[in-house]
């Protein structure tokens, strides 16, 4: 059986993270989850996934600071991080692509909206349907 | 909603469109056309179908003809044919005359996403000097691609977050497609069972997902008018599930490539 592709999403509501982690697994995905910045940044440590769906707004360490600790300690590559937020403001998405996200999803989300970034990103084959 | 109804609605449909309705749709039928029962007041799709009888009823015919074959679209579907047309352009354009304008038709364009999705890489190849026509059968459809505004959800769907803020502006909740992606295109209201000669020729023809909808000999006719409108080196591109096999003689698939053809030697 091939490995699954590991994916940590970050967010502070649990409900957003079931509703990703339920898209995600779908497609095969090993998921983990973290509420915060820091606590994503301590499972990066433990094991560095192949993407991160990452929040904005969370307390004690946020997205844009843990995109920012991330590049700087893991390199521009590797995770594959990608903003999944209701921060939808034009200088709020080039802000998060120029500190090094490859992918932006603005909330609300759908499984059809994941499921096309994963394939753009090339995580998932194209003829895998919503 | 009784048989008769449903036929009489089908066969309002086929006629103006050609898009052949089978009796499984009955729940499209609720649904799409609701919000015109709706807007008329009218209390069933029998009242509907019975009030469509009158031959005045020429408004509430188009729009329900509108509401039943309008589809869903997002930007670069199916990523293949987008692929190959960035692979084809540079050599097509090489074969041209200097200065030629590339000509591009979205047929049944929908909202715009494929004649946008072709301007962009267009853009992107340095092809600015081309000319897109969007045409679809649906007025509101073709308004709503001129101007250029999409939903958060639409710009979502297939469209990388790096081409949006390179392409799109932003106004308000919507994002609009910038101008000069825009002063490439051109969209207008067309039947796909229509003439299409007066438009001239084209170098790169899309009609993607709209043949599934015809019968067989109206699926020949229409690949047929295409290819007289493809340049002798053009290409066209059908969806995924569609094919020329035994509907046209002029018309044959590029090997290797899905849902690419060309014009039969």
């Amino acid at each position: 059986m091939e490995t699954p592709t590991t994916c940590l999403v970050v967010d502070d509501s649990r409900v957003v993270r079931k509703a990703a982690r339920r898209i995600l697994e779908r497609h095969g995905f090993a998921v983990r989850e973290a509420e915060n910045g820091l606590l994503a940044l301590e499972a990066c440590r433990a094991e560095l996934p192949r993407l991160v769906l990452l929040d904005w707004n969370m307390p004690v360490m946020d997205g844009l600071e843990f995109l920012n600790a991330a590049r700087a300690e893991f390199g521009p590559e590797r995770p594959v991080i990608m903003l999944c937020t209701t921060e939808s403001e034009f200088d709020r998405i080039v802000l998060a692509l120029a500190a090094g996200a490859q992918e932006y999803i603005m909330k609300p989300f759908d499984d059809e909206i994941v499921t096309g970034k994963l394939v753009q990103l090339g995580l998932l084959a194209e003829d895998v349907g919503p | 909603m009784n048989a008769e109804s449903f036929a009489a609605i089908a066969a309002l449909v086929r006629t103006r469109s050609g898009i052949v309705l089978t009796p499984d749709k009955g729940y499209m039928l609720e649904t799409r056309l609701a919000p015109i029962l709706k807007r008329e007041g009218v209390a069933s799709l029998d009242m509907l179908a019975l009030r469509l009888r009158d031959i005045r009823a020429e408004r509430l015919a188009r729009d329900v003809t509108e509401a039943l074959t309008t589809n869903e679209s997002s930007f670069f579907r199916d990523g293949k044919p987008f692929d190959h047309l960035r692979r084809l352009l540079p050599g097509l354009m090489a074969a041209r005359a200097a200065g030629h304008r590339l000509r591009i038709w979205s047929a049944a364009c929908s909202t715009g996403q494929e004649a946008y999705s072709v301007a962009m890489i267009l853009s992107e190849l340095g092809m600015r000097q081309a000319e897109i026509l969007g045409t679809d059968l649906s007025r509101e459809v073709v308004e709503k691609a001129r101007e250029g505004f999409f939903t958060q959800f639409e710009v979502q769907r297939g469209l990388p977050v790096q081409m949006l803020v390179k392409h799109f502006r932003q106004e308000g909740a919507r994002w609009q497609v910038r101008p000069e992606l825009r002063a490439m295109t051109r969209f207008e209201e067309r039947n796909l069972l229509g003439e299409h000669r007066s438009l001239g020729r084209f170098d790169v023809i899309f009609c993607r997902n709209v043949l599934i909808y015809f019968d067989p000999p109206t699926k020949g006719r229409v690949l047929n008018a295409l290819a007289a409108q493809l340049a002798p080196d053009g290409v066209l591109y059908l969806g995924g599930a569609e094919t020329v096999l035994g509907l046209t003689e002029k018309l044959m698939a590029v090997p290797g490539e899905r849902g690419a053809y060309a014009l039969a030697r």
